[in-house]
């Protein structure tokens, strides 16, 4: 047996704990969710195969259609408010500041944190009589919405929730900035550019693929969002805050329809594939390529 | 000249006083909370809310922490968190040592499955993998919370990887030449130089694994086997929904751990969001 030959049985022998893993906890249940998503299947008791029933029913779910639009307004509202305030803060923080570990440990610290104890404390923030939130609105003379218990504030209470707690991408955008050769900066500058032509026609374009990757990956991550949103409004009030990962949960695990909760799955997906691949249809012509230094 | 060093030192100014805004804003929900945990029960009713506690009341959180066995449910943290962690560090390392370093067919292919991997929602996952695991009669035991770790962290093993691509391989060739198989170059050679990227890993499962909430939820029935996070949901539905200060209080103890680690390794969480965020740059 040759070297090489001995190289890949190596390789297959010790890939193996994630082959497992793509088994079971990936690409496995990607196909068993399809075939689920088209039967009929109540918890303890057998399948039904009912075509494409699950998805006709979905049509006609006033549930599912507010489920979607709110998946997609929270999304876009998270993706676009963590945008400008992350880069924002990582732009200040590239002004060679003083004492950046401490504002990078603060920025970062929600991030971490994130979990049922930060969901709770934000419930009480967002709260109409007890909350922080309002309190500090009604101190600027401004009456308070009373975030959670309103069926319009709700989801931007979630949205300004969410954006504490993407101090991940702040530290991506400085790591980035901190990345823009200097001397580029000082060629513009000498050839007359202010700070903003210098923003316009370095900054960005440079910065334009880590802004890309930011964009797809904070997409993917807030339209795959729910636990908070269990935790904090179990998709209330009335169905203001249901997302369409919270629809899946309900129906899976409080109703018991595996086939149903399948199909809205695979519409979660689909969602998330189609938002990914405009994104890089846009990305295509907009991020600037040359940019992109370095290696693969 | 003077009028520009002016205008920089001004600029500057607004620039440390909009971070200083930022970091208070930032902050301040945790403020609120340390100040909510020490209100007495009438005073975190109070209405308008205020914003320092009426007192030091540290009785909420040995109540709170009476209020349900949270000692079991913090042993069955430790449990799963460590099990976890331990797991998916061992695992991930050796997978991503198959994907830096050895060479066959169907490599490629594999890694591209596992970069898709990545972006598959979670909502996908869960309805298969229950109906699997409660046909094996695990549901109610720890191990399809502590699996996904071991095996299915395709995240954790992309991270690991990108890390020993940057390790130089003449270290490994020698030992190869010395006659050491592949087990004894990652152990000996490679994993020695890889401490700052297990570290990262390390830091990352324990943060996950710590503040999971929605496997404990979906797979954990008995109370006795309740996780810190489903005893805090617990305790703040149903009876206990109105003591505000005992709910921080008992969140503030959960959250104890992770800010501890998070204070001690930060440079292990950026050095792993910056390798992974900036991919190829």
């Amino acid at each position: 047996m040759g070297r090489s030959q001995r190289e890949a049985r190596w390789f297959y022998l010790l890939s193996t704990p994630w082959a497992i893993g793509f088994l079971v906890f990936g690409g496995g249940p990607i196909v068993a969710s399809a075939v689920i998503s088209l039967t009929n299947w109540p918890l303890l008791s057998s399948p039904h195969w009912v075509g494409l029933a699950n998805y006709r029913q979905l049509l006609h779910d006033s549930t599912f259609w507010t489920a979607l639009w709110n998946t997609l307004y929270f999304g876009a509202g998270s993706v676009a408010l963590t945008l400008v305030c992350t880069f924002g803060l990582a732009l200040l923080l590239n002004l060679n500041v003083r004492g950046l570990w401490f504002f990078r440990l603060v920025f970062y610290l929600p991030t971490v944190t994130s979990g049922i104890a930060t969901a709770l404390l934000w419930q009480l923030i967002l709260n109409p009589d007890y909350g922080l939130l309002d309190r500090v609105l009604s101190l600027a003379g401004i009456p308070g919405p009373g975030w959670l218990a309103s069926q319009d504030w709700a989801i931007p209470g979630l949205i300004i929730m969410s954006v504490w707690g993407a101090g991940n991408t702040t530290i991506i955008y400085l790591a980035g900035l901190q990345g823009v050769p200097r001397t580029l900066h000082d060629a513009a500058a000498v050839d007359g550019a202010g700070w903003r032509a210098r923003f316009c026609h370095v900054t960005l374009p440079m910065m334009s693929p880590v802004i890309f990757f930011n964009t797809v990956t904070g997409f993917i991550g807030s339209l795959q969002a729910y636990a908070l949103i269990l935790i904090m409004t179990n998709g209330g009030p009335g169905n203001a805050t249901m997302v369409l990962g919270l629809y899946v949960y309900r129906e899976a695990f409080q109703y018991f329809n595996l086939g149903y909760a399948s199909a809205l799955a695979w519409v979660l997906l689909m969602l998330i594939v189609v938002i990914t691949a405009v994104q890089f249809l846009i990305g295509r012509r907009v991020v600037h390529t040359e940019a992109a230094r370095g290696g693969a | 000249m003077v009028t520009g060093i002016r205008a920089r030192m001004a600029g500057r100014g607004a620039a440390y006083l909009v971070l200083a805004l930022g970091a208070v804003v930032f902050l301040l929900p945790f403020a609120w909370m340390v100040s909510t945990s020490l209100k007495s029960n009438a005073g975190a009713l109070q209405y308008p809310p205020r914003f320092l506690p009426d007192g030091y009341h540290w009785g909420s959180f040995a109540a709170a922490w009476q209020a349900l066995p949270f000692g079991t449910f913090l042993m069955n943290s430790v449990v799963i968190t460590v099990l976890s962690v331990a797991g998916s560090v061992a695992f991930s390392t050796v997978s991503a040592y198959a994907f830096a370093r050895l060479r066959a067919r169907w490599r490629t292919a594999m890694f591209a499955l596992l970069l898709g991997t990545m972006m598959i929602p979670g909502e996908i996952i869960i309805v298969p993998d229950f109906i699997l695991f409660n046909h094996l009669r695990l549901v109610n035991t720890i191990w399809p919370i502590v699996w996904p770790y071991w095996f299915g962290n395709a995240f954790f093993v992309f991270l690991l990887r990108q890390f020993m691509l940057t390790i130089p391989r003449e270290l490994d060739e020698a030992a190869h030449i010395d006659g050491a198989g592949h087990l004894r170059i990652l152990f000996r050679v490679i994993v020695p130089q890889m401490k700052p990227a297990i570290a990262t890993v390390t830091v990352f499962a324990f943060v996950g694994s710590w503040n999971n909430f929605i496997y404990p939820l979906i797979y954990l029935r008995d109370q006795s086997k309740y996780t810190m996070s489903l005893g805090l949901q617990l305790f703040a539905s149903a009876q206990y929904i109105t003591r505000y200060n005992q709910m921080m209080a008992i969140g503030l103890l959960m959250l104890a751990p992770v800010v501890v680690v998070f204070l001690i390794a930060q440079r292990s969480f950026v050095r792993g969001i910056t390798l992974t965020g900036l991919g190829g740059r």
